[in-house]
């Protein structure tokens, strides 16, 4: 590590109505340093991010690069200037192709004539695409339309798009929360050879292990204040906890031992070709059945099966021993199942409306008094939820876009929480979460499990999954390849099952 | 399950009614824009602010509002409905046909029609409009047409049937019960509410009560802010637009039928362009192309503008013909002044939205 810090700012505040972001928060990064940023959500990390990135203006204090006040005027010119960024929420464009997304604004030009036509080299543009994916282990094609893309592997290539600028500085909002663990260590590496480039790196993320991982210093953010700056072999998860929630949290994980009942849900043979192949499985009152597995293991195409959002080419559904017809989300909620989708800016909320009106849409219908919803009681039942969840927002009225992406998280679980079904289908349901919330979140799923509703949990954490799954079903190339009971699961174990498709492939 | 699912009900349970929440910031802009053109004209000429006059700017933009309301709906869908129009001439001919003297199939020896006919017949106006509305709808979801394109389609297709049914004549002879109800005045004091303002100002109150009261309001919302994730949500898209289509296809035959009262006559002609009117009320009234927002209020007072400018214009000596250049300015103009208002928060426009795929 040298002493000139490459970037540093003094004295950043930044407002927006009824909020203030941050408070005179001092930060530098220097050649060769990994920095962790960590804080609650809400805490002010993406908004600082954003202003070091260009995207949002200060409202008071210096920037310096290299020692030289500087003033970014936007994306582009931060961009130029040597910093680039991961954004929290995706900034891809869903109608593009990946090698699009990765080269928008600086597409490789054909040579000759072409070049002034400002004709695209296609071609070129796919193979550069394809190196860069390759760096960062992503499992698609430069061809490939963003839409069509789960969430990890879209954060894989936002990840090489952000390789992609040979920056200085390289800020990654929380890109590990869709990640699996082989992503997530091939991040890591990629991380360490670009401080050993002597780039500086600016990590966020809740998961508090990874930290100790991977970064160099660890920098904490308070309701928008600089709480301290410690090297990270100096402080351990407690001492950061207690820096970022004030306290120190008793237990993280708690799992309770509910009573499990009857079967609630019964599937068998459950089928969408090429995505889900033939998947049986009992759900039971009170339990939390863990669904492990490898990104892409088909997972969240199995949840959405359940759920009606996809149409299925074979398999039964039974709730309660009869079998509701489910054609779409509308029969499966009607039929008592409830599911917290993965990718909540574009399937969970709706980003343009309130904070009341995304948590009350599935369950409103039940309380309307001659046709007129019962303001009122909505509003209560928002209101509780939001202080349960702890979720900072001015206001009801607030629209979700203007929230922190852990709390527009914790606006998604609210909405389903609320919606007293009999199976709850959580899939990533503590991506982007702080610690607090978190542990209030396994308390609300133990407390739900007790009061007898079956909980399927699809993790990429296994240390979630180890904690609070009563089972373990894991997935691999969309078939089930064990159900494991709490007591034998472990990490292992649970690794040998997803990644079982080399063997059964090796003897079929 | 019950500390979950039905917490106790705190004693100072929150308000439902808020003033802010009827004059937020998004209608102040535009209100000032009415405010400031009225004030404009009743500076330039003492014509203005008679009560004749106020009645009959009321009167003017009352059809349009009433169309311009369904409307709203169908662009917070993120949809759009260019054939109210033709609609609206497609239920006043309709209307017309069951009432005119001699040629309505209930027309008496003497060719007169009974007044007991003119219920049905303002009946039978509003469910072809209805029923245009639900075709609309129809080709949308089920056909998966964008909106632009099916009702573009059902713009022309209408207005063939008006000139087909009519033969290219006016409808004329209407019973004089009939057009009471355009030619009514209401007097409020000393003030002439004309009868077709009053059923505007109802619809409207019955429309806003509906959007933002109603579930069925939100899911409005909601589609149109993401569809996915309105889907998601349990929300049934397809029924949400038929709905939406219906209501809008609903509303303009209400218009051409009050307007057909109004005029005495169902011309094959009438409400042409008039799409462009009730698009221009909703917007100038603040409610975004790209969906998710907008608001009955809004466009109540989009309408209003649009009325005062043509008549005020008129007062102050300004030639008909340059109306449309003054109504091009006060889009355009309202428009930046609303959207400086709430640069802020910036979203950006969604025409491209409206060519996109309809859906489910
Ligand atoms: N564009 C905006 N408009 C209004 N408020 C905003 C906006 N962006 C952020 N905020 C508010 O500023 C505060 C800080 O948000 P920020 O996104 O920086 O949090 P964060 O630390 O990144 O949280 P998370 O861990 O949830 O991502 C939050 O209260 C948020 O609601
Ligand atoms: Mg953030």
């Amino acid at each position: 590590m040298q002493n000139q810090p490459i970037l540093q700012v003094r004295g950043i505040s930044k407002a927006f109505p009824g909020v203030q972001a941050l408070s005179d928060v001092d930060f530098e990064v220097y050649p060769g340093e990994v920095v962790a940023l960590l804080g609650e959500n809400g805490a002010g990390k993406s908004t600082l991010m954003k202003i070091l990135a260009g995207a949002y203006q200060k409202d008071s204090g210096r920037i310096y690069l290299n020692n030289q006040e500087i003033e970014f005027t936007s994306p582009h010119h931060a961009q130029t200037m040597g910093i680039s960024i991961i954004y929290q929420e995706f900034n891809l464009v869903p109608t593009q192709t990946v090698a699009a997304n990765i080269f928008t604004g600086r597409e490789p030009l054909h040579r000759g004539v072409g070049r002034l036509l400002k004709m695209v080299d296609k071609q070129e543009m796919e193979r550069a695409a394809q190196e860069m994916l390759n760096v960062v282990g992503a499992h698609v094609i430069p061809t490939d339309m963003i839409r069509s893309l789960p969430v990890a592997e879209r954060q894989l290539v936002e990840i090489a798009k952000a390789l992609s600028f040979d920056s200085r500085v390289i800020i990654m909002d929380e890109p590990t929360s869709a990640l699996g663990d082989e992503e997530t260590q091939n991040l890591f590496n990629i991380v360490r050879s670009l401080k050993n480039q002597g780039r500086a790196v600016i990590f966020i993320t809740h998961r508090l292990k990874e930290v100790f991982e991977i970064a160099d210093r660890i920098v904490v953010l308070r309701d928008g204040r600089l709480v301290g700056s410690v090297p990270a072999h100096e402080t351990s998860i407690d001492g950061l906890i207690s820096m970022m929630v004030g306290r120190s949290l008793d237990q993280m994980y708690q799992k309770e031992t509910s009573d499990i009942g009857d079967v609630v849900m019964r599937v068998q043979g459950l089928t969408r070709h090429g995505v889900v192949e033939d998947v049986s499985f009992e759900l039971r009152r009170g339990e939390i059945l863990g669904f492990a597995g490898l990104v892409g293991a088909g997972r969240t195409e199995t949840a959405r099966l359940l759920f009606g959002a996809d149409p299925k080419d074979g398999g039964e559904i039974w709730i309660d021993g009869k079998k509701p017809s489910i054609h779409s989300p509308e029969d499966a909620i009607r039929a008592g199942i409830s599911f917290v989708p993965e990718d909540r800016g574009n399937q969970g909320l709706i980003l343009l409306l309130s904070v009341l009106k995304n948590e009350v849409l599935p369950t409103m219908s039940h309380f309307t008094h001659y046709g007129l919803l019962d303001g009122a009681a909505l509003q209560q039942r928002a209101q509780d939820y939001v202080n349960r969840l702890n979720v900072r927002t001015p206001s009801l009225e607030q629209k979700v876009m203007f929230l922190s992406g852990g709390n527009q998280q914790k606006v998604v679980l609210a909405k389903w929480l609320m919606s007293n079904p009999k199976v709850l289908i959580l899939d990533e349901p503590t991506r982007g979460i702080d610690v607090g919330a978190k542990s209030e979140i396994y308390a609300l799923m133990s407390q739900l499990a007790r009061n007898g509703i079956g909980i399927i949990m699809i993790s990429s954490e296994l240390p979630e999954i180890l904690a609070m799954s009563d089972r373990v079903l894991v997935m691999c190339e969309g078939r089930v390849t064990g159900i494991i009971d709490r007591q034998e699961a472990t990490q292992e174990v649970i690794m040998a099952y997803a990644t079982r498709h080399a063997s059964a492939q090796g003897t079929a | 399950m019950s500390d979950i699912t039905a917490p106790p009900r705190p004693a100072n349970a929150p308000a439902r009614f808020h003033w802010r929440r009827i004059i937020r910031g998004q209608e102040v802009g535009i209100f000032l824009v009415l405010v400031g053109m009225i004030l404009f004209f009743s500076l330039s000429t003492d014509r203005f602010l008679t009560s004749i006059n106020l009645t009959n700017i009321m009167l003017n933009f009352s059809w349009t509002a009433i169309a311009a309301f369904g409307m709203t709906m169908v662009i917070i869908s993120a949809g759009i409905d260019l054939s109210v129009g033709s609609v609206m001439a497609l239920a006043g001919i309709a209307t017309a046909m069951l009432l005119a003297r001699d040629n309505s199939p209930f027309a008496g020896p003497d060719g007169s029609v009974p007044d007991a006919v003119i219920p049905l017949a303002v009946l039978a106006g509003l469910a072809v409009g209805a029923l245009c509305g639900l075709v609309n709808g129809l080709l949308i979801t089920l056909a998966r047409l964008p909106p632009f394109i099916a009702t573009l389609g059902m713009l022309q297709i209408a207005r063939g049937i008006v000139y087909g049914w009519s033969q290219g004549w006016p409808v004329q002879n209407l019973p004089g019960n009939f057009m009471v109800l355009g030619r009514q005045n209401i007097p409020v004091g000393s003030f002439n509410f004309p009868l077709p303002t009053v059923i505007m100002l109802v619809v409207g109150i019955i429309a806003w009560i509906f959007l933002t009261r109603t579930a069925w309001g939100y899911r409005i919302f909601a589609v149109g802010g993401n569809e996915q994730a309105a889907r998601l949500s349990g929300i049934s898209v397809m029924r949400t637009k038929l709905m939406i289509y219906t209501i809008s296809g609903l509303l303009g035959g209400a218009g051409g039928v009050l307007l057909t009262a109004r005029l005495g006559v169902a011309a094959p002609t009438a409400a042409q362009g008039y799409e462009l009117d009730v698009i221009a009320a909703v917007v100038v009234g603040g409610t975004s192309l790209s969906g998710g927002e907008g608001s009955i209020l809004g466009t109540l007072i989009g309408a209003a503008i649009m009325g005062v400018l043509r008549t005020g214009l008129n007062l102050i000596g300004v030639e008909a013909y340059w109306l449309p250049s003054a109504q091009g300015i006060i889009i355009i103009g309202a428009i930046t002044l609303d959207q400086w208002f709430r640069r802020r928060q910036g979203k950006s426009a969604g025409f491209a939205r409206l060519f996109s795929r309809g859906g489910r």
